[in-house]
C-alpha cells in the first residue's frame, strides 16, 4: 500500500509583520471613540459660546438628559435579553396621565400619584412577556403592537386633553386637584444645588450597573440575551427572565413618566412618544462606550449624556430643532460603524 | 476533456484549521468519490470548490486556466454546479417545480419568458433525470428524493462540465438511490465529471472511478476505485488513533440501575423507546442520521419534554424542563455545540460555572474570585487550552470548545450524562480528552448514555451498545458480541446486507 505523503503548507508568519497605523488607531477609536467625540463636542462648543461651559448648564443638561436616560435604562435592559421594548414610550406617557390625573382628578397625595402609575407600569410589562413568552411573538412586532394600544388607552382615559390645575371638567366646574409641591419637588426640586431628576438619574445608572456587573440576577438577564438555547439547557430559567427583563423596562418607562409629570407640572397626552427614539439611540450608542459591543448601563448613559449635549450646543448655537435631528442620526450612524466594523474583524 | 485541479488548498475559521493543504483533481467523465469522517473538511473544500467559502491558499485551476471562485457566480461561470446536502436550500418551495428548474433563466435569461416555453423547457430537463413530474406542481409536493433530482435538472439546465453532489443518498430509501446512480451514470457518459461526497462504501466501490479520502484537512488516500479495498478506505478514514482505543478491554463493575425508562414517547419522533444505564455503566446508542438518536437525548433531558416520566435511581420523575433534569442529576452534551453547549461571547469561567452559579452567589452577588479560582481548577484538569481564563469561547479551537461544553457539567456533580454526538467536528487529541473525560466518568460510578453515528467510536469503549433505526431502538448488542457489520444491520433496519451485495 502507497501511504500518501503530505506536505505541510500552513504559513506562520502572522505575528512578526508590524502594526500599521490604521491597524493601531481603530481599537482605541473603537474603545474610547464615543468618549472622545463628546470631549471634541464640549470644546467645540465652549469656543463657539462662552455660556457652554458652566455650571449651570453643566446641570441643564444632565436635567434634560435625566427622562431620557431612565427610558434608555428600560430599553437595555431589554436589548440584553435579546429582546427589544418599543413600548417605553407610550408606558412614559400613560405614566404622566395616570400620575397627573390622580392628583388632579382625584385630589390623591404624592406617594399614590407616584405608586399608581408605577402599579400600571408593571401591568404593561406584563402584557409585554406575555406576548414575547407566552404567546412567543417576536419582540419587535409585541412591542410594536402594544405601544398603539397604550397609545390609545391613554387618550381615550384622557379624550386627547392634557391634565392640568384648574382645568374645566365636562361635567361641569373645575379639577378638585393640584400638582402638590412635594409631587412637583421631583421633577422641579433641587437638593445641595443638584436637580432631583439627575439625583434619581445618578442612582439608578449605578444601582443598575451594579445589579447587571455582579449579580447572578444580572449574569442571567446576559446569558438568556447571549445563546437563549444554551442557556436553557443549562438551566436557565430563561422565560422567566424574559418577563423580569420586561417588567423592568416597563418600571423605567414608567418612572420617566413620573418625573417628566413632576417636570412639566401637567399631564401632558403622548409626552413620551418623542422619547423613544432618543432612548433607543443612547442605548445603542451605548454598545460603543468602551468598546463593550453589548448593552450595557453605563454607555447607555454617555450616549444619553452625548445626545443632551450636541442639543444643548446646537440650540445655544441657534441651529433650529429640526436640523438637530441629522447631527442625532450623524452619531449614531457613526458609533454604530465603528462598533459593527470592529465586530466584523 | 476538461481537467478541474485543485492545489493545496487551505482554509481555517478563526483558530481552527479545516484545510491544511489540498490536493485534487477531477476529470470529465471521471466520478470520483471524497470520503472522510465528521469534520474531515469535505464539506469545505466543496463549498470552496462551489464559490461558497472563499479560501485562505491553494491554486484552482480549469484546464490551464485558473479559476477566482470568490462567489457562487464565479462557480456557476466555470461550469461548476453543486447538488447540496440540505436540499431545500437550494431551492424554492413556493414556487413550482418548473420556475426552480428554470431557476438559472431568471438570473441570466431574457426579461420575458413564456409560461409554455417554461413549462417545455422544464419537461425536457426533468425527462433527462427520469422524473415524470407535472412541470406545474409546486415544489412542496415533492418528495426529498424528487427534490435531489429537480435541483439535478437545475444544474444540468446550463452548460456543465462538474458537478459536486454531498451525500445524495444519505435519506434516500434503496429504490430512490438505484435511480439516481443511474441519472448520474448518463451524466457521467456524457462526459461531465462527478464529485460524489457519502458515508456509503457499497455505493463508493459500486459507482466511483477514483477515491480520496480526507482526514482532520489532510488526503490521506488518493487512488483508483479498483486498486483499492474498503478496508483501506477505513483506514484511511479512521487514521491509527482509533486502533489504541480499541485496546480497551478493562471490565468496569457495574453498580445499580441509574436511569430506566419504559415505552417513554419521544415527542419529536412520535415513537417510544425503553432503555437503562447502570452506575459505571457506558451505553451507546448508535443510529444513522435521522434514526432519532438527537431527539431521544433531547426528550430524556427535558430539552423537547416527554409526557412520560423516567425511573431515577427507582424514584419516579418527570422531567419537564431542563432545570428539572439538571436538579434530578441528568446532564446533557448537544449535538451542536456552537449553537446549544456554550455561549460563544462569554468567556471560559461563566460558561463553565453557568449551570452551577448558584454555589458562587452571596447575597445575589458573585464571588467572581471563588468562581474564577474554582473554574481555573477545572480548566487544568480537563485540559482545555486556553491563554487564560477570561478569553472569550469564540476565539478557542471546536474541540476545547466540547471539553468547556463538557466542563460545565463535571461541576455539577450529576449522575447521569448524556453526549449527543459529542466528538463532531474536533481534532484527534481533543477526541483522546473526551474519551478519557468519559472513562473517568464511568469510573467515578456516573451513569453514561453516548449518542452517536460513529461506530468505531461505540465499539471502541462502550459496556452496550443500543441500536436505533427510525425512531424506535432495533437491537441491542454486548461489548463482546459487537460488529460494525451487526450494527449497521440494525441501524438499516436489516437491509445492511442487501445494500452490500
Amino acid at each position: 500500500m502507497t501511504q500518501y505523503v503530505h506536505k505541510e503548507h500552513v504559513k506562520n508568519d502572522i505575528n512578526t509583520t508590524k502594526l500599521t497605523l490604521q491597524e493601531k488607531i481603530f481599537p482605541f477609536l473603537y474603545r474610547y471613540g464615543t468618549l472622545l467625540v463628546i470631549l471634541l463636542t464640549v470644546i467645540g462648543f465652549s469656543l463657539a459660546n462662552d455660556k457652554f461651559l458652566s455650571y449651570q448648564n453643566f446641570t441643564d443638561i444632565l436635567r434634560s438628559v435625566s427622562i431620557i436616560t431612565l427610558l434608555a435604562i428600560g430599553v437595555t435592559i431589554s436589548l440584553i435579553v435579546g429582546g427589544f421594548d418599543l413600548s417605553v414610550g407610550s408606558t412614559a406617557s400613560l405614566a404622566t396621565v395616570t400620575s397627573a390625573a390622580a392628583l388632579v382628578l382625584y385630589r390623591q397625595e404624592t406617594i399614590i400619584a407616584i405608586l399608581i402609575p408605577i402599579a400600571i407600569g408593571l401591568l404593561v410589562g406584563l402584557l409585554n412577556s406575555f406576548f414575547v413568552v407566552k404567546v412567543r411573538l417576536p419582540d419587535l412586532l409585541a412591542t410594536l403592537a402594544v405601544m398603539y394600544i397604550i397609545n390609545g388607552l391613554h387618550l381615550t382615559f384622557t379624550k386627547g386633553f392634557s391634565i392640568y390645575n384648574n382645568m374645566p371638567l365636562s361635567e361641569g366646574g373645575t379639577a378638585p386637584g393640584v400638582f402638590l409641591p412635594s409631587f412637583l419637588f421631583i421633577g422641579q426640586g433641587e437638593i445641595w444645588s443638584v436637580p432631583v431628576p439627575v439625583i434619581i438619574m445618578l442612582i439608578a445608572v449605578i444601582v443598575v450597573h451594579v445589579i447587571l456587573q455582579q449579580t447572578r440576577f444580572g449574569r442571567l438577564l446576559y446569558i438568556t440575551g447571549g445563546n437563549e438555547e444554551a442557556a436553557r439547557l443549562s438551566g436557565v430559567p430563561v422565560q422567566r427572565y424574559k418577563m423580569y427583563a420586561y417588567l423592568l423596562s416597563a418600571f423605567f418607562a414608567t418612572l420617566a413618566g413620573i418625573l417628566l409629570a413632576a417636570r412639566i407640572g401637567t399631564g401632558q397626552v403622548s409626552a413620551g412618544a418623542p422619547l423613544l427614539m432618543d432612548g433607543v439611540a443612547a442605548a445603542f450608542i451605548g454598545f460603543s462606550v468602551f468598546g463593550a459591543g453589548k448593552p450595557n448601563v453605563i454607555g447607555t448613559f454617555v450616549g444619553a449624556v452625548l445626545i443632551g449635549i450636541l442639543l444643548n450646543g446646537l440650540t445655544m448655537l441657534n441651529v433650529p430643532y429640526y436640523a438637530q435631528d441629522i447631527v442625532k442620526g450623524s452619531i449614531l450612524i457613526g458609533a454604530l460603524a465603528f462598533m459593527y466594523y470592529e465586530k466584523k474583524k | 476533456m476538461t481537467i478541474l485541479s485543485l492545489t493545496s488548498i487551505q482554509k481555517s475559521f478563526g483558530e481552527q484549521i479545516v484545510l491544511k493543504g489540498v490536493d485534487f483533481t477531477v476529470r470529465g467523465g471521471e466520478v470520483h468519490a471524497l470520503l472522510g469522517a465528521n469534520g474531515a473538511g469535505k464539506s469545505t473544500l466543496m463549498k470552496i470548490l462551489s464559490g461558497d467559502y472563499e479560501r485562505d491558499g491553494g491554486v484552482i485551476k480549469l484546464d490551464e486556466e485558473e479559476l477566482l471562485l470568490k462567489t457562487p457566480a464565479h462557480a456557476k461561470d466555470a461550469g461548476i454546479e453543486i447538488v447540496v446536502q440540505e436540499v431545500d436550500t437550494a431551492l424554492v418551495s413556493s414556487l413550482s417545480i418548473a420556475e426552480n428548474v428554470t431557476m438559472n433563466s431568471f438570473i441570466s435569461g431574457p426579461a420575458f419568458f413564456s409560461w409554455k416555453k417554461r413549462f417545455k423547457v422544464a419537461q425536457e430537463l426533468l425527462k433527462r433525470v427520469g422524473l415524470h413530474l407535472d412541470p406545474a406542481l409546486p415544489l412542496s409536493q415533492c418528495s426529498l428524493a424528487e427534490k435531489q433530482l429537480v435541483l439535478i435538472a437545475k444544474a444540468i439546465s446550463q452548460d456543465i462540465s462538474f458537478i459536486i453532489l454531498d451525500e445524495p443518498t444519505a435519506a434516500l430509501s434503496t429504490n430512490e438511490a438505484q435511480h439516481l446512480f443511474s441519472v448520474l451514470v448518463e451524466l457521467q457518459k456524457q462526459g461531465v465529471g462527478i464529485i460524489y461526497i457519502s458515508h456509503r462504501l457499497p455505493e463508493i466501490m459500486e459507482l466511483s472511478t477514483k477515491v480520496t479520502v480526507l482526514k482532520d484537512g489532510y488526503v490521506t488516500l488518493q487512488k483508483e476505485t479498483s486498486d483499492c479495498s474498503s478496508e483501506e478506505i477505513v483506514r484511511a478514514m479512521l487514521g491509527n488513533e482509533l486502533v489504541e482505543l480499541l485496546n480497551d478491554e478493562e471490565a468496569r463493575i457495574l453498580g445499580d440501575t441509574l436511569l430506566e425508562v419504559q415505552q417513554f414517547s419521544v415527542p419529536a419522533t412520535g415513537e417510544s423507546v425503553s432503555l437503562s444505564v447502570r452506575e459505571g455503566e457506558i451505553v451507546g446508542v448508535a443510529g444513522l442520521v435521522g434514526a432519532g438518536k438527537t431527539e431521544t437525548a433531547r426528550a430524556l433531558f427535558g430539552a423537547d419534554p416527554s409526557k412520560d416520566t423516567i425511573y431515577l435511581k427507582g424514584k419516579e420523575v418527570r422531567i419537564s424542563n431542563p432545570q428539572k433534569a439538571i436538579s434530578a442529576g441528568i446532564s446533557f452534551v448537544p449535538e451542536e455545540r456552537r449553537k446549544e453547549g456554550i455561549l460563544v461571547d462569554y468567556n471560559v469561567v461563566e460558561n463553565l460555572t453557568l449551570p452551577v452559579l448558584k454555589q458562587f452567589t452571596r447575597f445575589g452577588f458573585i464571588q467572581r474570585k471563588r468562581e474564577k479560582t474554582e473554574a481555573e481548577k477545572w480548566i487544568k484538569q480537563l485540559g482545555i487550552k486556553t491563554q487564560k481564563s477570561s478569553l472569550l469561547l469564540n476565539h478557542l479551537s471546536g474541540g476545547n470548545q466540547q471539553k468547556a461544553s463538557i466542563g460545565k457539567w463535571l461541576l455539577t456533580d450529576g449522575d447521569v450524562f448524556i453526549f449527543d454526538e459529542p466528538t463532531k467536528g474536533i481534532d484527534v487529541g481533543a477526541k483522546q480528552d473526551v474519551f478519557q473525560c468519559i472513562k473517568n466518568l464511568a469510573a467515578n460510578k456516573k451513569g453514561v448514555l453516548y449518542f452517536t453515528s460513529e461506530i468505531q467510536e461505540l465499539l471502541a469503549f462502550c459496556d452496550r451498545i443500543l441500536i436505533m433505526y427510525d425512531g424506535k431502538i432495533a437491537g441491542e448488542l454486548n461489548k463482546n458480541e459487537a460488529t460494525t457489520k451487526k450494527i449497521m444491520h440494525y441501524a438499516t433496519g436489516g437491509h445492511y446486507d442487501t445494500v452490500c451485495s
